[in-house]
C-alpha cells in the first residue's frame, strides 16, 4: 500500500501508521544504495521536478539522487537562473511545470506555507523540501530513521534538541514526528530563540545545558545563523559557543551511548566542536545516507504505491 | 437624480441619534422626510416598503475605509469603494490616506472630493495624514487639509514612530479641533511579522507580532494625550491589554476613542491555518482571548465604534506566498452582517448598541453632522432584513476587493435598502 495522499506537507499531518510505513519502506531503499549498481527501475518514467528557492546542497542532491537511484528523470530549477527572477508568481510557476507533465514537486522555499499553495495548485504530488520556519519533514524523517536503526526503537527515548528552536523548520518537524513516535523531548536554546507556547507541543524547555544533556538518548544539534546575533538575538559567537555549543567536555557527561545529530551544514567550533564531530557519537554521515534512503521511500509511496518487496526485489 | 417618494410601513426604526427605538412608519418625499409616526397615509401613487420585521436606521458610517484613489485604482476606486459601501448599508465613509499621492495636501483633498461628487454613491470624507508623505518625520499641512474638508489626520497603516512628532502632531491637532487616528504599532517589535505572535505562529513557522507593539504604542499615545489634551482615537483596537489599557485611561478621564473591526471580533489566528492570505490583515487576527476581550469592550463602552478598516487587493496581489501578501481585508459587504451574526444575535450588543457604534459615536468623534430619522431632513436611511440569512460570495462583491476570509460563510442581517442623501443607492 502507498501513502493515501497526494502530498507530503509536514510530519504534523502525518500518522504513527504513515510514519512507520514510510520508515520501513527506507529500509528497503537503503538496502538498495548499499549495492554495488544502485539502480532500480521502480519510476522509471516518472518525472521529479527540484523547485528550490532557496540555496540548498545537500537536499537537492539528496532528493535527485533518490529519484536517480529510482530510475526517476529529475531536473531541478534554481531560482536564480529562472523566470522566477522576472517576476514569475509562485502559482503561474507551478502550472508552467505542470503543463510539462511533472507528477512531482519538490519545493524548498523561504517562506511557510509555499509548499501548501503548490499543492492546492497542482494535480502532481508535491514534497515540501523545507518551508521557512515551518517543516522540513524529510529532515524529521531521516532523522527517525536514523534513531530508529541506532537505538532499535523511538517510543520512550529522551531526545534534546538544541539551539536555534524559533527559526528551525528542523526542529518542528522533529517535534511533531518523534512527539507521535512516543519519545520525550527537550529543548534547549538562547531564550530569544525559543518559539512562544512552544510547550504546547507537548516538549520540555529545559534551563541549562546539563539539564539538556543529561541523560539524553540522542541529542539533535540544530545550526546557528550567523545573522541571528547580528538581530541582537545573542550577544555574540563566543558566547553561544559557550553556553550553547556542544563541546567534548559535555558530550563526556552524556550516557555513553548517547547519539549526536546535525542537520548540516555545520559551523564547526559555534555550535558543535570537531572533537563532537568526529566522535564514535556523531552520526552525521550517516544521517545523510539515511536522507537518501527515505526520500526514495516517499517518491515510490507517493508515486507508485504498491508492495516494496514485489518492485525493488525483483530486480535483484 | 430623481428625488424618492416612499412609505415605509412598520418597520422597528433604531436611531442612536435621535434615541429612537420604536415600530412605525416613515413618509418620504421628495427625498425629505416628511413625517414619522404609526399608521401613516400616503398619496395613492406612492411606492410602498412593507418593513415589517425590519430595522430600520439612521444611514451607517464607516470611519475606517480605504478607497484607494488615486493611485491604487486596480484595487478600488471612489466610484467601486462607495458603490460597496451603500451596497452594505453604509451612506457614508472616512476614506484613509495612504494613497498615490498621499492624502497629506489640500489640492489632493479637494480632488477626492470633487471625484466623490462626481462619481460617489455615498458621503466621503477624507482623512488627511499626520505627516508628510506618512515618512514620520515632517507634519502635514493640517491646517490646510481642515479647511478643504478632512475630518481627521492619520497616518494609518503606518505608525508614527517618533513621539516627538507624535505629541507635535497631537498639540497642532487639537488647535484645529480635530482627532489625531492612531494606529499603534512599536515597528522594532512588529517587524516583519505577518500574524499574530502565539502558539498558531509557532506551529505555523511565521513569524509573529506581538500583542505587545500594539500595547506599547496604545499606552504612549494616551501619556501623549494626557499631557496635550488633544483627542486620540485608537483605529482597530485588537488585543486585549489595549482595551484594558483604554478603559483605564477613559477612567481617568483622557480624550481618547476606539474602535474595533467586523474581524476582530469575529476571527482568530486560528484561520491563519491554511495559510490563506485573505486572513492576513494588520493587527493580525488575535487570539480567543483578545477577541473576547474585544466583546468585551464593546458591550461596556470602552470600544466607542465598530469600523470596517476596508482594504481591497487585487486578486493577483494576495495569491501569493502568505509572507508576500499584501496586510487587508475586503471589509464593507460583510461588515453589517458580522454585527447581526457575531454581537447582535448573541446577545452582546444590542441594536441600540450597535447602530450607535457605526452612527452617532463615529459622526461626534469626527464633528460630523448627523439628522438621523426626524422629520424635514433629507433621507439618509439603512434598511436591514435581520432574517436574511446569505452566504458570502466574494464574486458577488461590488468592491473591487475580493480578499475577505468569510468567503462562504452563512451570514445574518443584510442591507435591503440603502438610502442616501433622498435617492435609494442599493436595494435587494
Amino acid at each position: 500500500m502507498g501513502l493515501h495522499r497526494k502530498d507530503l506537507l509536514g510530519l504534523e499531518e502525518l500518522d504513527i501508521g504513515e510514519i512507520n510505513l514510510i520508515l520501513d519502506t527506507a529500509d528497503a531503499m537503503k538496502e538498495i544504495l548499499g549495492r554495488d549498481l544502485k539502480k532500480v527501475p521502480t519510476l522509471r518514467g516518472k518525472s521529479v521536478l527540484c523547485l528550490f528557492y532557496e540555496p540548498s546542497t545537500r537536499t537537492r542532491t539528496s532528493f535527485e539522487m533518490a529519484g536517480k537511484y529510482l530510475s526517476a528523470d529529475t531536473s531541478s530549477i534554481a531560482t536564480s537562473t529562472s523566470s522566477i527572477v522576472k517576476g514569475e508568481s509562485l502559482v503561474d510557476t507551478g502550472r508552467t511545470i505542470e503543463a510539462m507533465g511533472i507528477d512531482m514537486v519538490i519545493i524548498r522555499h523561504n517562506s511557510a506555507g509555499a509548499p501548501h499553495k503548490l499543492a492546492r495548485e497542482l494535480s502532481s504530488s508535491v514534497i515540501n523540501a523545507g518551508d521557512g520556519q515551518h517543516e522540513h519533514p524529510t529532515q524529521g524523517l531521516l532523522d527517525m530513521f536514523t534513531i530508529r536503526e541506532e537505538k532499535g526503537r523511538i517510543k520512550g527515548l529522551e531526545i534534546s534538541i538544541i539551539g536555534d528552536i524559533l527559526y528551525s523548520r528542523v526542529a518542528r518537524s522533529n517535534i511533531w514526528g518523534l512527539r507521535k513516535m512516543g519519545a520525550n523531548i527537550r529543548i534547549f536554546g538562547p531564550p530569544s530563540l525559543i518559539p512562544p507556547y512552544i510547550d504546547e507541543l507537548g516538549v520540555y524547555v529545559c534551563d541549562s545545558m546539563e539539564e539538556a544533556i543529561e541523560g539524553a538518548d540522542v541529542i539533535n544539534i540544530l545550526r546557528i545563523q550567523k545573522e541571528r546575533q547580528v538581530r541582537g538575538y545573542f550577544p555574540s559567537l563566543r558566547e553561544y559557543a559557550n553556553l550553547y555549543g556542544m563541546n567534548g567536555d559535555r558530550l563526556r557527561t552524556a550516557k555513553e551511548d548517547v547519539l549526536v545529530l546535525h542537520p548540516g551544514p555545520m559551523n564547526r567550533g559555534i555550535e558543535i566542536t570537531s572533537e563532537v564531530v568526529e566522535s564514535s557519537n556523531a552520526l552525521i554521515e550517516e544521517q545523510v545516507t539515511n536522507g537518501v534512503a527515505v526520500r526514495m521511500a516517499l517518491m515510490y509511496l507517493l508515486l507508485r504505491g504498491g508492495k516494496i518487496s514485489e518492485s525493488v526485489k525483483s530486480f535483484n | 437624480m430623481s428625488q424618492l417618494n416612499l412609505l415605509i410601513k412598520n418597520g422597528r426604526i433604531v436611531d442612536p441619534v435621535n434615541n429612537l427605538d420604536m415600530v412605525a412608519d416613515i413618509y418620504i418625499g421628495q427625498g425629505i422626510i416628511q413625517e414619522v409616526g404609526p399608521n401613516l397615509t400616503a398619496p395613492k401613487e406612492i411606492d410602498i416598503l412593507e418593513a415589517e420585521g425590519f430595522i430600520i436606521t439612521p444611514g451607517l458610517l464607516d470611519m475606517h475605509t480605504h478607497l484607494r484613489e488615486p493611485g491604487f485604482e486596480d484595487s478600488e476606486d471612489i466610484e467601486s469603494g462607495t458603490r460597496a459601501a451603500v451596497h452594505g448599508g453604509f451612506t457614508a465613509v472616512a476614506c484613509m490616506p495612504n494613497t498615490k499621492p498621499v492624502i497629506d495636501n489640500a489640492a489632493v483633498v479637494r480632488s477626492i472630493l470633487a471625484r466623490a461628487e462626481e462619481k460617489g454613491s455615498c458621503r466621503v470624507y477624507p482623512i488627511g495624514s499626520i505627516t508628510k508623505g506618512l515618512q514620520g518625520e515632517e507634519l502635514a499641512e493640517m491646517g490646510d487639509m481642515v479647511k478643504a474638508g478632512v475630518v481627521a489626520v492619520s497616518d494609518d497603516g503606518m505608525p508614527v514612530a517618533n513621539s516627538y512628532i507624535m505629541r507635535n502632531a497631537l498639540q497642532y491637532a487639537k488647535s484645529l479641533n480635530i482627532p489625531v487616528i492612531s494606529h499603534c504599532e512599536e515597528p522594532t517589535l512588529s517587524s516583519g511579522g505577518v500574524m499574530n505572535e502565539g502558539y498558531m505562529s509557532t506551529v505555523l513557522g511565521l513569524k509573529g507580532i506581538p500583542a505587545a507593539a500594539e500595547d506599547i504604542m496604545v499606552a504612549r499615545d494616551l501619556i501623549l494625550a494626557e499631557t496635550t489634551g488633544a483627542r486620540v482615537h485608537i483605529a482597530h483596537i485588537s488585543t486585549k491589554g489595549s482595551v484594558e489599557i483604554v478603559r483605564a485611561a477613559k477612567d481617568r478621564g483622557i480624550k481618547v476613542t476606539c474602535e474595533a473591526t467586523p474581524h476582530h471580533f469575529s476571527l482568530t489566528d486560528n484561520s491563519v491555518r491554511d495559510y490563506d492570505t485573505n486572513t492576513k490583515v494588520n493587527p493580525p487576527l488575535r487570539t480567543d482571548e483578545d477577541l473576547e476581550a474585544v466583546i468585551a469592550g464593546l458591550k461596556d463602552g470602552t470600544i466607542d465604534v465598530i469600523a470596517s478598516d476596508h482594504a481591497p487587493h487585487t486578486i493577483e496581489s494576495k495569491d501569493v506566498e502568505y509572507d508576500y501578501a499584501p496586510f487587508g481585508i475586503s471589509g464593507l459587504e460583510t461588515s453589517l452582517p458580522l454585527m447581526v451574526s457575531n454581537l447582535i444575535i448573541p446577545g452582546e450588543l444590542s441594536w441600540m448598541q450597535t447602530i450607535r457604534k457605526t452612527t452617532y459615536e463615529p459622526a461626534k468623534i469626527l464633528n460630523i453632522k448627523l439628522d438621523g430619522i426626524r422629520k424635514g431632513s433629507p433621507a439618509d436611511i439603512t434598511v436591514i432584513n435581520p432574517n436574511s440569512d446569505r452566504k458570502v460570495d466574494t464574486k458577488n462583491f461590488i468592491s473591487k476587493g475580493k480578499n475577505s476570509p468569510f468567503d462562504g460563510e452563512n451570514l445574518k442581517g443584510w442591507a435591503t435598502a440603502t438610502i442616501c442623501n433622498g435617492t435609494i443607492t442599493s436595494l435587494s
